[in-house]
């Protein structure tokens, strides 16, 4: 394991630790790992959220447009396609961070309480 | 007068009689389970943030309980079965922004907070200017959101009841009854709050999510099984029953509305109807009584668990409010509804009694189901209030009295008692000014409630937690600055004032076209948050390196 987690050195400071476990190689991964997720996620629902309002304001005719020789127009299926994208985003998420995140998470918070007793 | 409001007269006493059956089981359900929480509510752990005991079905089901208001239940079914497609666009955006929730805020959050917003946006900065912003903040909002609810409960009650004017209910107009009902929605938040604190409070959320969905799944189905499952004659049928034709299944009815010859107006109109999805999505993530039930769970991975349980249940209650919606313009029709309330806040307890009617054998089956609903409603309001309540309590004994004033060192026993006593005080001063707000217009007020939140919390919360250049001014220039914006352009908006639909009709000082800031307000914030950094100099490295470590493997955490 690399030197520089914390729990190689007990007798630091409190604040000391958490400065040496943020500036190592470990914890710069788990931040990448989460933000390299949360971040572009975020902003793609964002603008596909966008896109809906903008397109409900401002393309109406498109909107408008029957499907399946149905009452059902583009408009619900887009609003109901959020849902889908929703749900979705919130499942892949979930299994991400149990496989890529929390398994980090865990290893680097055992070190530093290790360091506390 | 058509068959469906003769019906509605000759059901009532039978329905009203069961209604308040069993609103009153509902009560002395919630109250016993209160009386049990507060022999298990000791510490101050157990007061703000339920022991952390909760796992992460019971928290998701009781977020579902905190964030699906009556506004959500009863609003929502409303403007769809008056406007149609449009009242979807509420459901989407309410249901998108748990997106915010769950990959920014929950998680990190939980694993570096302890019982208040504050605890995470005060964490690396001076505890006093921070705390008192935060404590602001959220009373501000919870404050506003309350009043809608509670104003909101007075107005159900005389219409569920069936009391209009001129007709009196245990000899009461309907006047006395709106009053004596926010009284008593306000005593009842009040005993949740001071006696079972988070733990009774959670319950009484369980409770009312289980309720809310199971009523909201039995008309769903019923409507469906009407339509035999057919979508698309449902739609159909509620587009040749609004009036409308078409247009009622496409968006630009209520929101965006075009106004032929007046360009300006209409481009106002789509703006607004930006501004208003902006704010949607964003605010959630900043309602302080969202973000406090991410504490009552034992870790991050539990407080993920709960905002995928509560998207679940969020995301398919709202599936429901649309068969609700369309099922209530199909079958009720937008002339009936508009008839008993003009906001078409009743359109599901209307929708109730003609499926009861329809199925369950006539007018006591309709007079059953009207009840169950009503009863629904009721529970539906009360939970809401009870978590709005806590977390304004919460915020102004842990934030404000044991940080500000006693500057960290009061003792739990002492902290505790203080929340006590702010709940019963805020929720006092809430009664009071819902009996004088009661004929004002109040659905500004959720409007304003979000806009608040997504222009002053979610930029300091997001800062808090990925910016370390942030610092004690940005935290309160945001959260002021936001406030101040998103307050005062709903101000001069044409919802207080200079439209017929205003606050005051008969004034106008309207220079601000549009009836939701968001779209100025919520950048607004997040510019003051940049600007009130970088003029300062202040930065703790050392705390932003132990704020991120916690945040994101929860060592340390509480």
């Amino acid at each position: 394991m690399s030197t520089d987690t914390p729990a190689d050195a007990p007798t630091d400071s409190v604040p000391e630790r958490y400065l040496a476990v943020q500036r190592s190689d470990e914890f710069a991964g788990l931040r990448r790992t989460l933000r390299g997720f949360v971040f572009p996620m975020t902003i793609a629902f964002f603008l596909w959220y966008a896109l809906y309002v903008i397109l409900s304001a401002y393309a109406r005719d498109f909107m408008s447009t029957r499907l399946f020789n149905s009452n059902v127009n583009v408009a619900l299926v887009f609003g109901l396609l959020q849902f889908v994208s929703t749900f979705l985003i919130a499942w892949v998420y979930s299994r991400y961070a149990d496989r890529k995140i929390d398994p980090v998470a865990d290893k680097i918070r055992d070190e530093l309480s290790g360091g506390d007793s | 007068m058509n068959a469906m409001i003769l019906a509605v007269e000759a059901g009532n006493t039978t329905a009203r009689n069961l209604t308040i059956v069993l609103f009153l089981a509902f009560v002395a359900a919630t109250l016993a389970i209160t009386i049990w929480a507060s022999r298990q509510t000791k510490t101050a752990t157990d007061f703000y943030a339920g022991g952390r005991s909760f796992s992460g079905f019971q928290n998701g089901m009781a977020i579902g309980g905190d964030y699906m208001s009556a506004a959500s239940f009863l609003g929502i079914a409303g403007i769809i079965a008056l406007y149609g497609y449009d009242g979807f666009l509420y459901s989407i955006g309410f249901l998108v922004a748990w997106l915010v929730a769950l990959l920014l805020v929950a998680e990190l959050l939980r694993n570096s907070g302890r019982y208040t917003m504050a605890d995470v946006l005060a964490f690396r900065m001076r505890q006093r200017p921070v705390r008192t912003a935060a404590a602001v903040s959220t009373i501000t909002v919870s404050i506003f959101y309350l009043l809608a609810q509670m104003v909101g409960a007075g107005a159900l009650v005389a219409l569920l009841l069936g009391i209009r004017p001129g007709t009196t209910f245990l000899g009461m107009d309907a006047d006395t009854a709106k009053v004596a009902t926010i009284i008593m929605v306000g005593a009842l938040m009040i005993i949740y709050v001071t006696v079972g604190g988070m733990k009774g409070t959670t319950y009484v959320q369980i409770v009312k999510a289980f309720l809310l969905m199971s009523g909201a799944l039995l008309m769903t189905l019923l409507v469906l099984a009407k339509y035999k499952f057919n979508l698309s004659s449902l739609l159909g049928d509620a587009a040749a029953s609004s009036g409308q034709g078409t247009a009622f299944l496409e968006p630009g009815l209520r929101y965006g509305v075009e106004v032929a010859g007046n360009a300006t107006q209409t481009f106002y109109n789509k703006v607004d109807l930006l501004s208003l999805g902006i704010a949607l999505v964003l605010g959630t993530a900043g309602l302080p009584h969202i973000l406090i039930r991410f504490y009552t769970v034992p870790t991050a991975k539990a407080a993920r668990k709960s905002v995928l349980w509560a998207i679940g249940i969020i995301g398919t209650f709202y599936l429901f409010t649309l068969a609700l919606g369309f099922g209530a313009a199909a079958l009720v029709g937008g002339d009936a509804i508009r008839e008993q309330d003009k906001a078409g806040n009743t359109a599901a307890p209307q929708l109730a009694e003609a499926l009861g009617i329809d199925f369950f054998g006539g007018d006591l089956g309709g007079a059953a189901l009207l009840a169950i609903i009503a009863a629904v409603a009721f529970a539906t309001i009360l939970a809401v209030v009870a978590g709005l309540t806590l977390a304004s309590s919460s915020s102004l004994a842990h934030d404000f009295y044991a940080n500000v004033v006693k500057r960290g060192a009061a003792s739990e026993r002492q902290e505790v008692n203080v929340a006590r006593i702010s709940a019963l005080v805020i929720g006092a001063i809430s009664i009071v000014l819902s009996i004088f707000a009661q004929n004002l217009n109040v659905a500004f007020l959720v409007a304003l409630a979000f806009a608040v939140a997504a222009s002053g919390n979610l930029p300091a919360i997001l800062y808090s937690l990925f910016w370390k250049r942030f610092n004690t001014s940005g935290a309160v220039w945001a959260i002021y600055g936001g406030l101040l914006a998103a307050v005062l352009l709903v101000f001069f908006s044409p919802v207080v004032s200079g439209a017929p639909t205003a606050m005051f009709p008969d004034h106008d000082w309207q220079w601000f076209p549009l009836s939701n800031p968001g779209i100025l307000s919520i950048p607004f914030g997040f510019l003051c948050g940049y600007i009130g950094t970088v003029i300062s100099k202040e930065s703790d490295e050392e705390k932003y390196a132990e704020l991120e470590v916690r945040s994101l493997t929860g060592a340390g955490a509480h």
